[in-house]
Parts: C-alpha cells; sequence; structure tokens
C-alpha cells in the first residue's frame, strides 16, 4: 500500500466547464513521483484541457493538490516557429544563464551546429527534442508533455520516448504524457488514465494488453470510479 | 527652415529606429497591415487637436490608443480576430476624422501625409525622449512576445501575463505611430512599422541580428527620406512618398540579396 508521501498529485472531483460545455467531469486520480503516467483517449476526449488545468490554465471545480513544491517543465502539442527567425540558440536561451550547450546534451543532440539554425527548419524530431530541452532548462521535476512525437517520422519516435525514459530516471522526474500510441503506453508508461471527458480507465499501464480493458477504453463510453491512491 | 528640416532629421532617425523595431514584432504576429490600419485610427485625435489647437500629436495618441484598447478588450471577450475588429475601428475613424475635418482640406492633407513644418527642438527632443522609453520597454518584452507568439499556454505556463505585455505593447505601438504620423502621415506609417522589418527578415537568420536590422532601415528610410525630400523637393510639401521610396529600395535590395545568398533558408 502507497504511503501518501510517495505521490506528487492528487486530483479529486475535478471538473472543467468552458461555454456551457462539459470538457471534463467527476475525474480523480493520483500520481506516484517519478513515474510515467500516460493519458490516452479519442479526439476531443480532454487530454490536452486536462494538462492545460494542472498547469492551472484552465478554470475549473475540484481539487488538484501538488504534494510538494513542483517545477513544471511543459511541452504543448503545436508550436507556431515556421515564421519567426529565431535560432534554436536564441531560443534555448530565453531565461538567464542557460547552458545551451549541456541543455542540447540532455535530449542527446550532439551536434552543437543545431544551435545556429532556424527553429523553422528543423525536423520534426529536432523541433520537438528542442521544445523538451527548453522544458528542462529550469530543472523541472514534472514534465507535462502533450503528444511530444507530433510531426516527427515513425523511425524516430521510439528513440525520443527512449530519451524521455532515461531523462526520468536519471532526473527523478514525474512525466505526464498524452499519446494515441498503445506500444508507446505499454513500453514506456507506468499507470494509464484513459478519458472520454470522464475516466474510462485507470490503472497500470500494462493492462492496456488485455482486450476488455481496450474494449473498456475504445468502446462505447463508460465511466469508472476510481479508487483514490491505487492508481 | 533650416531649423526645422535639422529637427525632422533628427526626428526621423528616432522614430525610424521605434517603429522598425517594434514593427519587427508586429511582422511575426502577422499583424503588418494592423499597424497600418491602426495609424488611420488617430485622424478624429489629430482633427480634435486642430480644431481645439491643441498638440495633435497627443489627440492622436489618445485616440490610437483608447482604440487599440477597446479592440484588445473586445477581442479577448468575444475571440473576433484583431484584424477584422482593426478593419472595423479604422474605417469608423477614418468617417468620423472626415466629417470633423470638415472643408478644412490643408489640414486634412497634412493629417494623412505628414507635417514636418510645426517641428520644434522641444517637440523633437520630447519625441526622442519617448521613442527611447517606447524601444528599451519593448526590449524588456521582447522575448516574452516572441514565446507567446510561439505558444502562448508555454508562456502562460512560464508566468508570463500575456495579455497585460500585448496591451503594453499596443500602448508603446500607439506612441510610436502617432510620433511617426507627424514624418509621414496616417496614410503612410504603417509603412515605417512595416517594410523595415520585412526587410530585415529577408536577410536575418536569427532573431538579434532581425530586430536590430529592423531598427536600422526604419532610421535609414526615415532619415534618407527626409533629406532626399529637403534637398529635391519635386514640388510635394510633405516627405513620406520620399521615405516610402527609400523603404522600399531596402526593400528591394534584401529580396535580392536573399535570393542570391538564400540567408534565410
Amino acid at each position: 500500500m502507497a504511503e501518501d508521501s510517495d505521490y506528487i498529485l492528487k486530483v479529486s472531483n475535478l471538473g472543467v466547464k468552458l461555454q456551457n460545455q462539459i470538457l471534463l467531469d467527476h475525474i480523480n486520480f493520483n500520481v506516484k513521483k517519478g513515474t510515467t503516467l500516460a493519458i490516452l483517449g479519442p479526439n476531443g476526449a480532454g487530454k490536452t484541457v486536462l494538462l492545460k488545468t494542472l498547469l492551472n490554465l484552465v478554470p475549473h471545480t475540484g481539487s488538484i493538490e501538488w504534494t510538494e513544491k513542483v517545477k513544471i517543465g511543459y511541452v504543448p502539442q503545436y508550436v507556431a516557429v515556421s515564421d519567426i527567425p529565431m535560432s534554436v540558440r536564441e531560443f534555448l536561451s530565453i531565461g538567464n544563464g542557460v547552458d545551451v550547450e549541456n541543455s542540447l546534451k540532455k535530449v542527446r543532440l550532439t551536434d552543437n551546429s543545431i544551435l545556429n539554425k532556424r527553429l523553422g527548419v528543423l525536423s520534426g524530431g529536432q523541433l520537438r527534442r528542442v521544445l523538451i530541452a527548453w522544458a528542462l532548462n529550469d530543472n523541472p521535476n514534472v514534465l507535462l508533455l502533450d503528444e511530444p512525437t507530433t510531426g516527427v517520422d515513425m523511425d524516430s519516435e521510439e528513440p525520443i520516448y527512449l530519451m524521455l525514459n532515461e531523462i526520468k530516471k536519471t532526473q527523478k522526474i514525474t512525466i505526464f504524457l498524452i499519446t494515441h500510441n498503445i506500444h508507446i503506453v505499454q513500453e514506456y508508461a507506468d499507470n494509464l488514465l484513459a478519458l472520454n471527458k470522464c475516466v474510462t480507465f485507470c490503472g497500470p499501464a500494462a493492462e492496456i494488453a488485455q482486450p476488455n480493458i481496450q474494449r473498456q477504453i475504445y468502446g462505447e463510453t463508460v465511466c469508472v470510479e476510481t479508487e483514490r491512491g491505487e492508481n | 527652415m533650416l531649423d526645422t528640416t535639422f529637427y525632422s532629421l533628427f526626428l526621423s532617425i528616432f522614430v525610424g529606429v521605434a517603429a522598425g523595431y517594434l514593427g519587427s514584432l508586429m511582422v511575426l504576429e502577422k499583424m503588418a497591415l494592423v499597424g497600418d490600419a491602426l495609424s488611420h485610427v488617430a485622424l478624429p485625435g489629430l482633427a480634435i487637436g486642430f480644431t481645439f489647437h491643441f498638440n495633435p500629436f497627443l489627440g492622436a495618441f489618445t485616440f490610437l490608443f483608447v482604440s487599440a484598447a477597446i479592440i484588445w478588450h473586445i477581442q479577448r471577450v468575444t475571440k473576433i480576430s484583431f484584424e477584422a475588429l482593426v478593419g472595423a475601428m479604422f474605417t469608423l475613424a477614418l468617417a468620423i476624422g472626415i466629417l470633423l475635418y470638415g472643408e478644412q482640406l490643408d489640414a486634412l492633407e497634412a493629417a494623412l501625409f505628414g507635417d514636418i513644418s510645426q517641428v520644434t527642438l522641444l517637440s523633437t527632443a520630447g519625441a526622442a525622449a519617448a521613442c527611447i522609453i517606447a524601444i528599451v520597454l519593448t526590449k524588456i518584452i521582447y522575448n516574452k512576445l516572441v514565446l507567446a507568439m510561439i505558444s502562448e499556454d508555454l508562456a502562460i505556463s512560464k508566468g508570463i501575463n500575456v495579455a497585460r505585455t500585448n496591451l503594453l505593447y499596443l500602448f508603446l505601438v500607439s506612441v510610436v505611430v502617432a510620433l511617426g504620423i507627424q514624418i509621414v502621415g496616417t496614410l503612410l506609417v504603417g509603412f515605417l512599422v512595416i517594410v523595415p522589418a520585412i526587410a530585415a527578415k529577408n536577410i536575418s537568420p536569427h532573431m538579434r541580428r532581425y530586430s536590430w536590422l529592423s531598427a536600422v532601415f526604419g532610421a535609414v528610410a526615415g532619415f534618407a527620406g527626409v533629406l532626399l525630400w529637403s534637398i529635391f523637393g519635386l514640388g510635394i510639401t510633405f516627405p513620406g512618398p520620399m521615405v516610402v521610396f527609400v523603404g522600399i529600395a531596402i526593400f528591394a535590395a534584401t529580396t535580392i540579396i536573399n535570393w542570391r545568398l538564400k540567408l534565410t533558408s
């Protein structure tokens, strides 16, 4: 049985309603320190809204209780960089006293010539790594990743998740990860939160392999009651 | 006359630097035409200043900033695009401005195309100080605004108050546009905000070079335009068209350089 101090986040009865539309309803889950929580669900299920709510960007009801002082790094799904003449060095330097070369090393970008490239000319994989490097600049203990392999070709996806796994272990970071990829959930997540405005599954990520769990997530929406502290 | 020309040259450098620097952000926000349209909002303010004999700059600035603040607020409440709201506001202001000017066509011409005959040492010094303050404040919020352009959520998650930062930026744009109207008028002041920035973008692989080149090109267009007008005149009573021609020449040159050297690819 996990103790209270093992958790970094406790979410109780969370609800989000915008312009008379319910986006999230009765969400309960807890997250243990140093684990990866995958967030899965169909389009419009409220996954991004949940991350934004955890960042306190969205008005909500219910409670979000971080159990210690958290420093959050955030990687949004979409960024508008194509028209901005900003180099990687300039982007990583936003904020004071950043060692940009060390930032690149953290995300396994070893060729420093990338520092002089414009953000808009990077490949999908390079851009994602640079965004993750930027999120890591403040030495966060929580990383919120909204589909971190958006715009990345299939061959480059797995290395990014491998890298995130290493970062999680070496820097003891708790990761929240939105994904549509069941393989990624199985391989790289400890726990899974499936959403469709309400929670449709909450438990160990390995259980996604079971056909009845997949039906539960992708079939007709059936909201489940989750027990606090058992995630 | 010599003094007025000298002050105008001095003024054009400061206004050019400020308009170019602030314009570099407006172009990145894809709001280049917003800057242009916004300048027309100043017309009623200029007319009121002219009619009631106070500094037209104050009237222009007041109208610009109040309009920008109203647009900023309506945009936040309704989510209607900024450029659509500016479009509505600028045509309304233009209509009011023309009504207020009535048959005073000389004054209307000065408002539309600029009038440097009234430039004094005091007004030049005041404008230079306002430009310096606008540049310094913009430098402080520059990275915050760029980060919000990349992703507003990312900026907010870093503790940046994006709405307040945008409002400050609009305030500073209002100051610089109102000052620029003296030199090139409401019809052409949008040029000073747009063209130096797009010329700089042509040859800037990095943000730092982009922002300072925008400022330099703004100063060169303003100074050289007023200088050429004061030497050649060409029978026109305002320097605005010359400023535009110099700016377009810079833009053409940078376009050719980019085309030949592929500096931004």
